[in-house]
């Protein structure tokens, strides 16, 4: 299936940045800095007020950009016109994709991302089961609605969320809600060789990936990482931008440099 | 009541909105339920504990002085006798047993009074599983005395504090959830309402519903009118099982900074859909009551659809009203209501002065809980 949000599987792997829309004033130049700095799409979070899935850095970064006033719809209407050259994938939970137009549910929701240029959405509140009414009106408005994949999940499961899933599929490295670790979990090359072996989509792994070191080791088997909480926890502790940006450059170096050969790929 | 249907809807409501990593560990409680609720073996214990050790069935008392006052007989359930001082012991002994089923070790709750934690940390120290509560930081304040009995009990409490937070249900729940993620290999969430994703909203009315199922048995005429209070709708919820075919009004009663069935709007929140207090920019609101059991912004969906279909009516009373039917209560009756429970009581008041409530009808009160809990809060409001 082809859609709007094409990323390669064959190049170097993919990095993909977090920004929590709004977490600080001038985090629009994040997202343009951290494609210039050769990130391949940015993950943009709206904040939501009862973030389940997410630890106390991105808490952290919700409360900061709903703090400064940050609601999702006028987030949103910020990313209208802003061609940063990769593309935008935007990340929040169901009650925001569900009340964002009054009425109009998920379908109001997906064709409002497609009104501000998003060619990605990701809702981690709906699993399967929940989701086919909302991935249906997401193909039809031409954004890929990218499911998520866990290491609790059984090898039917995981092939069934790689079926259903469009753009990437994004495996979570551990059974951990988002938060930096010393470490990158076992669980995280598992995953995503299991979902690799049962899907041509890029397979992105993220949650927890903290440093340098863990990207690279996870992209032994995964295409690419997502970075989030380092990055978020460097903006809320007053880095400025320039200096998060630096950060995404120091990723794309290091997986650049390195052969790209994921299992089963 | 019926069961939800295969998704675990009621009506539109209900369902099961979780990240894909919960996703197996919800699958394999409803397996667990649905096998154990069916097994002889599982039932036999779980009465057996009701009975020996929670002390059920509790009593319908007939509050002779309280009818005289408000000119209808006033018939209460005793939920406030079982063991812990709350209904919420039922639920949680039936969820202990699935967990010790299931082979985990430790029991996860969150909790907003208290009483939910206090049952789940009991019934952890009896079944010899480890137990961790979450509850928000202003509850943790507001609930001392509970927090202590927690931690006498085994368990360890953990306050959550949110960026944005008021720190009550709400951000325990979030807490809640989040350690569920972190611990499913090992851990059982035990959730202390008829809310959460499917099927706790069904299975924690079925655990409940001996409530009901005993009043009906112990009122010799089915009662004109039943009335219970609703912050999840657990202790409603399994009153309203007893009479739902009976021709008798119902009536759940929410607190007035919390009345989601009023007030709220269709939405997403741990784990179900249904109707929450939240703004025009898709952020869930802070319930705000002087009971933190009633503190939530939601409602269980099968209540969201009881509303919907207008098999139960919804209305919602104040602090204050609370408070004086409280206090009426204890002085014509000599018992001691928790402050949730107040709110049901309180509607009756209500209605029995408005001739909502017509002069000599039967009134059925789930007393979910007993007030000792609340006695600090009490003291500080009405003095
Ligand atoms: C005594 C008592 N009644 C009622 C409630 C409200 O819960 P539910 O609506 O699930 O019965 C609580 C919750 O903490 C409680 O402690």
């Amino acid at each position: 299936m082809s859609t709007a949000l094409d990323l390669r599987a064959d190049g170097p792997p993919l990095v993909i940045p977090y920004v929590m829309a709004g977490v600080v004033p001038d985090w629009l130049d994040l997202v343009r800095g951290a494609a210039e700095a050769g990130a391949d799409a940015v993950e943009i979070g709206l904040p939501f007020s009862d973030p389940m899935l997410d630890g106390p850095t991105v808490q952290r970064a919700a409360a900061l950009s709903a703090a400064r006033g940050g609601r999702p719809r006028p987030l949103l209407d910020e990313l209208a016109g802003l061609d940063v050259g990769v593309p935008l994938v935007v990340m929040t939970y169901a009650n925001v994709a569900m009340t964002l137009t009054p009425d109009r549910g998920v379908a109001g929701f997906v064709e409002h991302l497609a009104s501000v240029g998003v060619r990605g959405v990701i809702v981690p509140d709906l699993p399967l089961e929940e989701s086919a009414e909302y991935r249906a009106r997401a193909a039809e408005a031409g954004v890929a609605a990218v499911l998520l994949a866990a290491p609790s999940c059984g090898d039917d499961r995981c092939r069934e969320i790689a079926r259903a899933s469009a753009g990437f599929v994004y495996c979570m490295s551990s059974m951990r809600v988002t938060g930096e670790r010393a470490d990158l979990a076992a669980t995280a090359g598992q995953t995503a060789r299991r979902v690799k072996a049962v899907t041509d989509l890029p397979v992105v792994t993220g949650f927890g990936i903290s440093a340098v070191e863990h990207a690279v080791q996870a992209c032994e088997d995964a295409d690419g990482v997502v970075i989030g909480s380092v990055l978020m926890r460097m903006l809320v502790d007053g880095a400025p931008v320039a200096e998060v940006v630096e950060e995404v450059a120091a990723y794309r170096r290091a997986l650049s440099s390195v052969h790209h050969s994921p299992a089963g790929g | 009541m019926r069961a939800p249907d295969a998704a675990g809807r009621f009506g539109r409501f209900g369902g099961r909105y979780l990240p894909e990593a919960l996703v197996p560990a919800a699958q394999a409680v409803e397996a667990t339920f649905r096998e154990a609720w069916a097994d002889p073996a599982f039932t036999a214990e779980y009465r057996r504990l009701l009975a020996t050790y929670v002390g059920r069935p509790t009593p319908v008392t007939e509050c002779e002085r309280l009818s005289q006052v408000l000119g209808v007989r006033v018939l209460l359930k005793r939920e406030d006798l079982a063991h812990t001082g709350s209904h919420k012991i039922n639920n949680v002994l039936g969820q202990a047993l699935l967990a010790r089923r299931m082979g985990k070790r430790k029991l996860i709750a969150e909790t907003g009074a208290g009483q939910h934690g206090v049952a789940t940390a009991t019934a952890a120290a009896l079944l010899g599983l480890a137990c961790t509560v979450y509850m928000g930081h202003t509850d943790v304040r507001r609930q001392a005395v509970n927090v202590f009995r927690m931690e006498l009990l085994g368990a360890e409490v953990v306050p959550v504090t949110s960026a944005n937070g008021v720190g009550t249900l709400k951000e325990a729940t979030n807490g809640a959830l989040r350690a569920w993620v972190n611990e499913t290999e090992h851990a059982h969430y035990c959730v202390g309402s008829t809310m959460g994703p499917h099927p706790y909203p069904w299975m924690v009315r079925e655990f409940q519903r001996v409530i009901g199922d005993e009043a009906r048995a112990q009122c010799a005429e089915p009662p004109d009118v039943v009335v219970a209070c609703v912050g999840g709708g657990s202790n409603a919820a399994g009153t309203f099982a007893g009479f739902v075919d009976t021709p008798a009004r119902l009536v759940g009663v929410e607190a007035a900074g919390g009345s989601a069935v009023e007030k709220g709007k269709l939405g997403v929140l741990h784990g179900f859909m249904s109707h929450f207090l939240q703004d025009d920019d898709s952020q869930v609101l802070e319930a705000h009551s002087i009971s933190a059991g009633l503190d939530y912004p939601g409602v269980g969906p099968e209540h969201a659809h009881l509303a919907e279909t207008g098999r139960v009516r919804y209305t919602s009373v104040t602090d204050e009203q609370a408070l004086r039917a409280l206090k009426l209560v204890t002085r014509t009756e000599g018992i001691l209501p928790a402050l949730e429970s107040a709110h049901a009581l309180a509607w009756v008041v209500d209605a029995a002065a408005t001739g909502e409530l017509a002069a000599g009808s039967t009134v059925l009160v789930t007393l979910s809980g007993r007030g000792d809990k609340d006695i600090q809060q009490i003291r500080e409001h009405l003095r």
